[in-house]
């Protein structure tokens, strides 16, 4: 269990490092479009070559990369150009924004997906799993721009219940949460519900299951002892990899709402050419969706006794 | 007359699907006194699984009970309550499944399931539900009780999980045990064990037993009753002796032909197929559901309405056959036509393999091999085989799973290759060469059968192209019009209508798909063929016609035959020379007379006593093995069958490889046992004194 | 029945897979889905002959739907911010996704099924390489990647079907690779291969065919998910220059409006959700049709 630990995060490691290549690669290379970047397109060469000898942009390569690299792993990234202040000072506080969000997002989607997912699952081709199968392809149907503009003409324009932006201008306000998190779950939980459904009505179908009815167990056990156990393994897995998909839903959400998050935060430096902060974001980024990738998979192996014990 | 056990009247049961109701049992009559074993004997799709799961009633969510009534102790279950049902199930009436891994819930410990019924049915606390479910497994002859109750499901060999399945049913001891297939999944050896218990139970436990099984061997083993199913109907019952001695309807008879009996050989009693297939449930026949493939067919009278069940005799348990023939036909004087095999001459050598090993590597992840540093460990897959295969000839190799049997195939075929030794065919080594580096005669020369039907063609193309694609590859013919000729002529060969070309292989049965596979193999007239168990996955009235089949091409093309078969019995039907292996290597080698009489290897003695025989004018002489096949990982150093073996001498066993000795000049055995003391054996099989059975010799001298 | 009554007997290829197709009509959700997509088809093939008025003109600002302007005619969504007909505008975008949104999954496909087919059937190293990349790949999130190519190589139709083939592709590849690794153990297979066919063809005649199955449902579903993410990219103004009309462009140009005008941008998004819809609706319907035989 040790090594496979070890093993696990090792390759996490490794993954990360292969990712700072390539985005190392693509945004740094050439340091004569980074000087643009960083100092605007109407600077003079002189200018910008000074400014180049200065950052070390006249190193071989290899030595700007692991320097890069060491500044990363530090938790220096560099001075952000749109923002005119320290990288990491701006990101922090963004991501634990984007952290409240998601973890709404997830207390409502986790819960209301497994159930329902499950309920479907159990009697195959009922009309409950029809109409729950049917709701979840429907709203995995609508991108979340879509259903924020939906969503903000109900309840904002014509109920007027609730608000339109979510800047928390004044202060953490939980109802200016609401509308962003319904509609990345209304997005995300469409396909949680159907991995649930797909693997319960799996399980429903298996020899043991027969065995445990035809044991004379009364109906609720067979469901709570016999199947779910079972049948939750795949959707423990899905819901880890779902972080991977909340933060690109983010972007959009945060984007429309202006919240104040990673996502928004990501984009702004996009359309802005902000270099170290687009190289900070997408590293954060890669390093959230790999270490859930990584607890996903060592999660798997714990609950399912016949990897973890060996065949 | 005390109340009978399970009383079961005009039973009717259906399927519901998209293409309507499906009638999958229709008029079931069965009756069951208390320390009684009935038997359900039928091939695959009959209703024998249905009729099982209806006394349990649970048809699934599409299946119903249209008609009729099951009487437990008196009770109707088909009007109880789902309370009611839910107290029968498992305290009353319990079941054991074909396949005990998928039986048990993976992620759930042994003693867990086990003791939950105990615990659901008289609300004994978990620590009594656990001493129990000990005792049990005791009594399953399980070693080591504690250690399996604390085990997962996959931690413990087949056998093992089929009497803990045995052990969870037995629980709450139940009246009525329905066993559904209980040892199709478990090699021979294992499954002998498992009958043995079973049988014991009986005794013991005091259950009355529905024995539901296709092979009318084990059911004469274990039944007093037995009912012949076909096509959802009962078309024959009676006591044993009466459906084995007197049998009465045409299919019961065919069946009997189909199937392998001791004392008898392809030379005097070839195995007769049933001609045709089982109707699809929805596609039954008018009148008779046997009529089309039955030899007494009289137009009619059998296609007009439904045959009833007539009763032979006014016994309160009569005979009983739905045939309106059955006093008519001359059972006697009855001989389906067969054509009789001539014996051959073998020809020159084409395959010899010497001191051939396959080894896998294999390295082991978990934590206990990293400390011991020994991570890597081999799979010994094969061991020194050595042996010789002529023109002509066919040469059968033997054994239980994982024997080493199909990667031998491999390494001939060129699918993996050898770790040591040498495999001459016409003359060349081959042993080294991948199929890749094989020249284009070496690979047309060698060709395949395989063992599953439905994964032998490849369902995105049609059969007349698989078969043209062989014979264009191997440049037998180029011109598009000859090809497709030749495809038709090989349709012929196998016997299937020319315009199956056309077919997709999802709109062939099994026995069809073999048939294209034997077509295919053939094609580029390769000087051997090697068959990977081509009929076990067939039906019993179908495997005949194929291996009939395959015996008639090889004879007509000079082909060598290399049949690998895990049933020693069907192997006497069709070898020349049989090859018995254990555990990756040769225990025993010789012509089928040879293996089948004294001086056996001990090891084929035990396994020619596990095969089921259907032939009541036989006795047999019992051995039962002790435990499971040991993993190909950990062979012993000595005898590989030292662990189980019955005649086991001591300490040399276990320790020093076994001598070959030699009784006839190419009759080989691997053992420690002077060959004085293995001829001194008696024969496994013996007639019955007071049979009346042919008068032939039960075994070769 | 002689020879050559069998061999025209012989049912031409197109007409098996035609009537294979006409399966879908056993599952009525999969015939909506189909629905709703053979409309957008039509829409988009229509747009020259059927749209009122041509998508870049421009009438007068923010009409209401039903707005009737003599003698040019009816704008029955009504008008956009620049005086545009908006039921036109959306007949034109359904070209432009129409035709990147399957240009740009076929192209993701013929990169993942290559990779899959190689990394599943021969193992060994390729398998590693080409299994370790797609999770590196796999590893960012997904807008991420766009968000951060598109910034990088600009704004262009070209260049949103390359950054969805590259970052669709690994996914694909993970599917077709878990399809081949069970198909290579079937007996066929062997067959192929003790008759000493080469890798090409057995990868692409014995097994990708028999893949098929859950490819066809998987790439509808992926069809969808890429109109999404055209949309999402247009949205985020990233996607296709203006003034040309693309959906998601239409939405990110009128939300600011959206308040008061709401028809502006509320028909863009019905008129994506139901085509994501149709997609996901024939999925479905084709995963249940594929079930039964
Ligand atoms: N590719 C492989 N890697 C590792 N071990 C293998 C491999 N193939 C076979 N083995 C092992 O080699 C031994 C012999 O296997 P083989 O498949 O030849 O047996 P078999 O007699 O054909 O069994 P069955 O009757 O079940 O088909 C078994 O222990 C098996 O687990
Ligand atoms: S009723 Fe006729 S067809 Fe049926 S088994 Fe008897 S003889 Fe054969
Ligand atoms: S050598 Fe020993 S263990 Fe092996 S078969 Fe002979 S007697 Fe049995
Ligand atoms: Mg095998």
């Amino acid at each position: 269990m040790v090594i496979f630990l070890a093993k696990r995060v090792g390759y996490m490691l490794l993954t990360m490092l292969v990712v700072s290549i390539l985005l190392f690669l693509l945004l740094e290379v050439n340091g004569e479009s980074v000087a643009v970047k960083v100092l605007g397109p109407y600077t003079s060469i002189e200018q910008r070559n000074i400014w180049l000898e200065n950052n070390g942009y006249f190193r071989p390569l290899y030595v700007r990369y692991f320097d890069w690299l060491f500044g990363i792993a530090t938790g220096d990234f560099g001075q952000s150009i749109r923002f005119k202040a320290p990288v990491s000072d701006i990101l922090w506080d963004r991501l634990g924004n984007t952290a409240i969000l998601g973890a709404a997002t997830y207390a409502i989607m986790v819960p209301v997906s497994l159930t329902l997912g499950v309920l479907a699952g159990m009697k195959e081709g009922s009309a409950l799993d029809r109409t729950i199968s049917l709701t979840s392809i429907g709203t995995t149907s609508v991108p979340e721009f879509a259903s924020a503009v939906l969503l903000a003409f109900i309840f904002v324009f014509t109920l007027g219940w609730l608000p339109g932006t979510s800047a928390m201008s004044g202060g953490f306000d939980p109802v200016q949460l609401i509308l962003p998190v319904l509609v990345l779950f209304l997005y995300g939980f469409g396909y949680l519900v159907r991995m649930t459904r797909a693997s319960m009505a799996e399980v429903m179908q298996t020899p043991y299951i027969r065995t445990a009815i035809l044991k004379g167990l009364p109906y609720r056990q067979v469901i709570l002892r016999h199947a779910l156990r079972n049948a939750l393994i795949a959707p423990f897995t899905v819901i880890m990899l779902q972080i991977n998909w909340l933060l690109s839903g983010v972007i959009v959400v945060e984007f429309f709402f202006a919240y104040k998050g990673f996502g928004a935060l990501l984009l702004e430096a996009s359309l802005n050419q902000d270099i170290y902060m687009i190289q900070a974001c997408a590293m954060v980024a890669v390093f959230v969706a790999v270490t859930t990738q990584t607890i996903a998979d060592i999660g798997y192996t714990y609950l399912n006794p016949r990897i973890r014990l060996g065949g | 007359m005390t109340v009978p056990i399970l009383e079961i009247k005009d039973l009717c049961l259906s399927y519901f699907t998209r293409a309507g109701e499906i009638p999958a049992v229709v008029d079931f009559n069965l009756t069951l006194n208390e320390g009684e074993t009935a038997g359900l004997v039928g091939e695959s799709g009959c209703g024998k699984s249905t009729v099982a799961l209806a006394i349990m009633n649970y048809l699934g969510d599409n299946g119903g009970i249209v008609g009729g009534s099951i009487k437990f102790k008196g009770r109707d279950i088909v009007t109880m309550s789902k309370e009611e049902l839910r107290r029968l199930r498992g305290a009353d009436i319990a079941m054991v499944y074909q396949e005990p891994m998928a039986a048990l819930n993976p992620s759930m410990t042994i003693g867990r399931q086990l003791a939950e019924v105990p615990i659901c049915h008289e609300g004994v606390d978990m620590a009594t539900a656990l001493k129990r479910a000990e005792e049990l497994l005791d009594a399953v002859r399980l070693p080591d009780a504690k250690r399996i109750l604390a085990a997962y499901p996959h931690q413990i060999s087949g056998g093992q999980q089929q009497r803990v399945v045995i052990a969870m049913a037995l629980l709450s001891k139940p009246s009525l045990l329905l066993l559904d297939e209980p040892t199709t999944a478990l090699d021979v050896t294992v499954e002998a064990g498992i009958v043995e218990l079973i049988a014991d139970l009986g005794h013991d436990f005091g259950t009355s037993n529905l024995y539901i099984s296709h092979n009318l061997g084990l059911i004469r083993e274990t039944c007093d009753r037995v009912f012949v199913m076909y096509s959802g109907e009962v078309v024959e019952e009676g006591s044993i002796d009466e459906v084995f001695q007197s049998t009465r309807h045409p299919y019961t008879t065919g069946l009997f032909s189909a199937i392998p009996m001791p004392g008898s050989d392809k030379y005097d009693r070839p195995l007769v197929p049933i001609r045709g297939q089982l109707p699809l449930p929805h596609l039954r026949p008018k009148g008779c559901n046997f009529g089309p493939r039955c030899d007494h067919f009289e137009a009619g009278r059998c296609d007009n309405r439904r045959i009833p069940l007539d009763r032979l005799s006014e016994a309160p348990r009569p005979h009983a056959v739905r045939c309106i023939r059955w006093d008519e036909i001359d059972w006697e004087a009855y001989r389906p036509d067969v054509t009789m095999v001539e014996q051959m001459e073998p020809g020159e050598r084409v395959l010899r393999v010497e001191e051939m090993q396959k080894y896998y590597e294999i390295t082991d992840r978990s934590f206990a091999a990293m400390l011991r540093g020994k991570n890597i460990r081999f799979v010994k897959a094969n061991e020194s085989l050595s042996f010789d295969a002529r023109r002509q000839q066919t040469v059968a190799i033997v054994g239980e799973s994982g024997c080493g049997k199909s990667t031998f195939a491999k390494v001939l075929m060129g699918l993996e290759t050898a770790t040591e030794g040498r495999i001459r065919f016409n003359g060349d080594d081959i042993a080294d060469l991948p199929v890749e580096q094989r020249s284009p005669e070496q690979i047309g020369s060698l060709q395949m059968v395989f063992q599953n039907p439905n994964e032998t063609l490849n369902p995105s193309h049609t059969v007349g192209s698989q078969i043209a694609r062989v014979i264009k590859k191997f440049g037998i013919e180029t011109d598009a019009r000859k090809i497709e000729q030749r495809v038709f002529k090989l349709l012929d060969t196998v016997k299937l209508p020319r315009d199956f070309a056309n077919r997709r292989p999802r709109q062939l049965s099994g026995g069809q798909k073999q048939r294209v596979g034997i077509a295919r193999a053939f094609a580029g007239n390769p000087a051997m063929v090697i068959a990977d168990e081509p009929v076990s996955a067939l039906d019993v009235s179908v495997q005949a016609a194929v291996t009939q089949l395959l015996m008639e091409i090889q004879r007509d093309h000079g082909t060598t035959l290399l049949f690998i078969s895990h049933d020693l019995s069907v192997v006497r039907y069709l070898a020349d020379r049989i090859v018995v292996m254990y555990l990756g290597q040769i225990m025993e080698q010789g012509t089928t007379d040879e293996v089948f009489s004294p001086p056996y290897h001990p090891y084929t003695e035990a396994l020619l006593s596990a095969v089921p025989i259907a032939d009541t004018s036989f006795e047999k002489r019992r051995i039962v093995l002790e435990g499971d096949l040991p993993s190909a990982m950990n062979t012993p150093p000595g005898c590989p069958f030292a662990s189980r073996c019955q005649r086991h001498l001591g300490d040399i066993c276990d320790t020093t490889p076994p001598p070959i000795v030699e009784p006839e000049p190419g009759h080989r055995i691997a053992c420690h046992i002077p060959l004085a003391e293995l001829q001194a054996v008696p024969p496994v099989f013996s007639q019955k004194d007071d049979g009346d059975g042919g008068d032939t010799p039960v075994v070769a001298a | 029945m002689t020879d050559n009554a069998i061999r025209s007997a012989r049912p031409s290829k197109i007409m098996q897979y035609l009537r294979r197709a006409a399966l879908i009509r056993e599952s009525w959700v999969g015939s909506i889905g189909l629905g709703i997509i053979v409309f957008w088809v039509a829409m988009a093939l229509l747009a020259p002959l059927l749209a009122p008025f041509p998508p870049n003109a421009q009438y007068v600002p923010f009409m209401a739907p039903g707005f009737n302007l003599p003698p040019t005619g009816t704008f029955w969504l009504g008008t956009d911010h620049l005086g545009r007909d908006i039921l036109s505008r959306l007949m034109w975008g359904a070209r432009t996704v129409l035709f990147y949104a399957p240009l740009a999954t076929f192209c993701a496909y013929a990169v993942g099924i290559l990779m899959g087919l190689a990394a599943g059937y021969k193992r060994g190293w390729i398998d590693d390489v080409l299994s370790r990349s797609a999770d590196v790949i796999l590893s960012f999130p997904i807008l991420v990647l766009y968000v951060v190519i598109i910034t990088t190589f600009g704004a262009s139709g070209i260049n949103i079907v390359l950054a969805v083939t590259f970052a669709s592709a690994p996914g694909i590849m993970r599917i077709v690779r878990g399809l081949v690794l069970d198909l290579r153990n079937r007996d066929y297979v062997a067959a192929a291969q003790t008759r000493g066919e080469s890798s090409l063809y057995i990868m692409f005649v014995e097994i990708l065919p028999n893949a098929r199955g859950p490819l066809i449902v998987d790439a509808c579903l992926r069809v969808g998910y890429v109109i999404i993410t055209i949309g999402v990219l247009g949205f985020l103004g990233l996607g296709l220059p203006p003034p040309d009309p693309d959906w998601g462009g239409m939405v990110n140009e009128t939300r600011g409006m959206a308040m008061s005008f709401p028809h502006m941008t509320i028909f863009p998004c019905i008129a994506i959700s139901s085509l994501v819809l149709g997609f996901n609706l024939l999925a479905d319907g084709l995963r249940e049709v594929s079930l039964r035989d």
